[in-house]
């Protein structure tokens, strides 16, 4: 095939890369709250947008970009914590159809307040001048903004990580993902956790979507496709798992851009198929608890 | 002493009853009520557009446009004193929402002219309820179908750009100034088909190698995987045939991949409002093409005159292109209807074939076979900052002349001459 040098597919794999950076932030969260809470969360996607406008709006009142960086998974994982003790935990034990149609809901209501106090057209979002402009990498030049978001989606992988083995109350998620039953028997104040949970993977997701803001700019819908997406994600990785999260985000980052260089057209296409073809042959994802959605 | 019934102030019975049946009888005559509704019955413009939806913003600036030459209208005496009223409805950029917002408008509220539309297969739709019922319909945006002897009928006229001349007009600059080695970057459906296939017409006259055409879906939010096979082919000139927030989106990464170093970026159309929404920093440096921008009213005095009165009517806003095209479809068909004195279907339709006008951007007349408007492409570049004031967003390069030779011909089209 002409023009398909070693280069351009070093180059392609990198941009699967970096879309797989904010597939995994986002992803991980979605996960994280199906396998632990059971909860389908369809507003994980109205999270994400909250996150970019919060941060268009902190940029707004004079903050810098590194300050949103901070200030927006605090603020908006906030908001996660008083959904999850007010809307959602007075739904546990009925089921998994009332939370997800709940979160349904509050996905449609989150977009509607945003567009009644933003607009309906949405706004550009600024590259920060520090990360502006492209580095050679190499086998070519690539977008600086873009490297630093697999920067700080590395990041907050390895202090997730660290989180999560290295804390007791790490130790306490671990277990309860993979049996919150016997967590409970154990006498651990499970409300309690999920309500953290919860708000950790709000908080992350808006981080991905401060991070996505630059790369597209921020409109009230932009949590609607990248949600079909993640589903994707964290099927194909396992409901429940950090770790197929991760792997089956890059996965699919590397698959679109791939992709993407034979076949535009069948670029998201694509990742439906890797999703057929994953369930066919291992239904629980990579490494999901089998059964968990019966 | 009882002998007269009645005074001789008073009215005698038999007065009264002849006056009172007489009165009836002319009450009741179809006189009467023609006299009534010729009075009081308004010109109606029916205006679907896309309210909710991607391309609101424009639809909505094509609202305001049109009012203004509503008001325009109405001031100047309207139609022998009858006023003309504009019947807005929201297509939601759906053909069959459209379809039956139109007939709506039609049937309902007896619309004397529809004017409307964004995206090419909403006016088609539009247009077949028109055709059929045989009403007068001006399209107020881009399509090349629309002036085919299938979709044609006498009662269609298009005021808008089509994909060949605008992508013909943007290339015969292009080409002549940036290069001859183009890489394409297409949305995967009418609008990037037919833009496409403008720019290699014309780019066959200059000799230009067509490297690479990437088609991208509709709705595309990351282009980032297909922009470095672009770079690694090394065009002079990178065509980019999308629109509205695809474009906006695909500008802005192409910039984030320092592309705009080592290529010009080109795009068949760049909008008004696409710029406001994207910023500076993205279409810094594309080259484009317009149907109209407000800047021209330094040279273009019927331009400065509706960018006044928009700006009196709509709190000091300049109109944007599409806005303008809502402007001129809506004022050829008054004016028409002036000019013939009537509202009959078939002498409006003389009236705006011979009309020669300049409402707003210089002069214009409709082309016979296909009613399409022959007018002025202008060839804008996008500055990096604004200098005189948040819409000073574009600049001039050139102006291609309106000419027939521009747009593909009427054989071509299909009509019969």
């Amino acid at each position: 095939m002409a023009g398909m040098s070693f280069d351009l597919i070093a180059l392609q794999l990198f941009t699967g890369l970096a879309l797989g950076a904010i597939y995994v932030l986002f992803a991980i969260g979605l996960s994280l709250i199906f396998g632990m809470l059971t909860v389908v969360n369809f507003a994980h996607g109205a999270f994400y947008m909250v996150g970019a406008y919060v941060g268009l709006f902190l940029l707004s009142l004079g903050g810098n970009f590194w300050l949103c960086l901070v200030a927006v998974p605090l603020i908006v994982g906030t908001i996660g914590l008083v959904v999850e003790r007010f809307l959602i935990r007075p739904l546990y034990g009925r089921g998994i159809d009332y939370p997800l149609l709940l979160t349904f809901g509050l996905s449609y209501v989150m977009v509607e307040l945003i567009r009644i106090a933003f607009g309906k057209s949405g706004y550009p979002f600024d590259t920060p001048e520090l990360l502006q402009g492209a580095v050679n990498i190499g086998v070519g030049y690539f977008p600086l903004y873009r490297l630093f978001v697999i920067g700080v989606a590395a990041a907050v992988l390895l202090g997730l990580w660290l989180f999560l083995e290295r804390t007791s109350f790490g130790l306490i998620i671990r277990a309860g993902a993979r049996d919150p039953q016997i967590v409970r028997v154990l006498g651990v104040n499970v409300a309690r956790v999920w309500l953290f949970v919860f708000g950790i993977g709000s908080g992350i997701a808006a981080l991905a979507g401060l991070l996505a803001a630059p790369l597209q700019g921020v409109i009230p819908e932009m949590g609607a496709t990248i949600l079909a997406e993640a589903f994707v994600v964290t099927v194909v990785g396992g409901m429940g798992s950090i770790g197929g999260a991760v792997i089956a985000g890059l996965l699919v980052g590397v698959v679109v851009s791939m992709t993407s260089l034979f076949a535009p057209e069948m670029a998201k296409v694509s990742i439906f198929a890797l999703m057929a073809i994953v369930l066919l042959i291992r239904p629980q994802g990579f490494f999901g608890r089998a059964g968990l959605m019966s | 002493m009882a002998k007269k019934m009645t005074g001789s102030n008073s009215i005698s019975r038999r007065r009264l009853l002849t006056t009172a049946s007489a009165g009836a009888v002319l009450a009741a005559s179809p006189f009467r009520i023609n006299l009534l509704q010729a009075q009081e019955a308004t010109i109606k413009v029916g205006f679907p557009v896309p309210l909710t939806g991607p391309y609101g913003t424009e639809a909505q600036d094509q609202v305001r446009a049109a009012e203004v030459a509503i008001a325009e209208f109405n001031e100047a005496g309207g139609l022998d004193g009858r006023k003309a009223e504009l019947l807005v409805r929201d297509d939601k950029l759906n053909p069959g929402e459209a379809a039956t917002r139109t007939l709506e408008l039609i049937e309902k509220e007896k619309v004397n002219f529809i004017v409307g539309s964004l995206s090419a297969s909403v006016q088609l739709a539009v247009n077949n309820v028109t055709k059929e019922r045989k009403i007068i319909y001006n399209s107020i945006s881009q399509s090349d179908e629309i002036n085919e002897a299938k979709d044609f009928s006498k009662y269609t006229f298009h005021e808008a750009l089509t994909p060949h001349l605008t992508a013909g007009a943007v290339g015969r600059y292009a080409f002549s100034k940036f290069g001859k080695k183009v890489a394409f970057l297409t949305a995967d459906y009418a609008y990037g088909h037919e833009m496409v296939r403008g720019f290699q017409e014309a780019g066959k006259a200059f000799g230009i190698e067509s490297l690479v055409d990437i088609r991208h879906p509709l709705g595309t939010t990351d282009f980032s995987a297909l922009l470095p096979r672009i770079q690694a082919l090394k065009p002079d000139i990178l065509v980019i045939s999308n629109f509205g927030r695809d474009q906006q989106i695909a500008l802005k990464q192409a910039t984030d991949f320092g592309m705009k170093k080592s290529m010009k970026i080109v795009a068949p159309i760049l909008l008004y409002t696409g710029r406001i929404a994207a910023g500076a920093q993205a279409f810094e440096g594309v080259v484009g093409g317009t149907s109209y921008y407000w800047g021209i009213e330094d040279k273009v005095a019927s331009a400065k005159a509706f960018n006044d009165r928009f700006r009196k009517m709509h709190g000091g806003k300049v109109p944007s292109d599409y806005g303008a095209l809502g402007y001129a479809g809506v004022k050829t068909l008054l004016m028409g209807a002036k000019a013939a004195g009537s509202l009959d279907t078939d002498k409006v339709i003389a009236a705006v074939e011979a009309l020669k006008y300049d409402y707003y951007k210089g002069p214009e007349y409709y082309r016979k076979c296909d009613h399409q408007a022959v007018q002025s492409v202008l060839i804008i570049e996008s500055k990096s900052k604004p200098e005189k004031g948040e819409s000073d967003v574009f600049n001039v390069l050139a102006t291609e002349e309106p000419s027939e030779r521009n747009l593909r011909t009427c054989e071509a089209l299909g009509h019969k001459s």
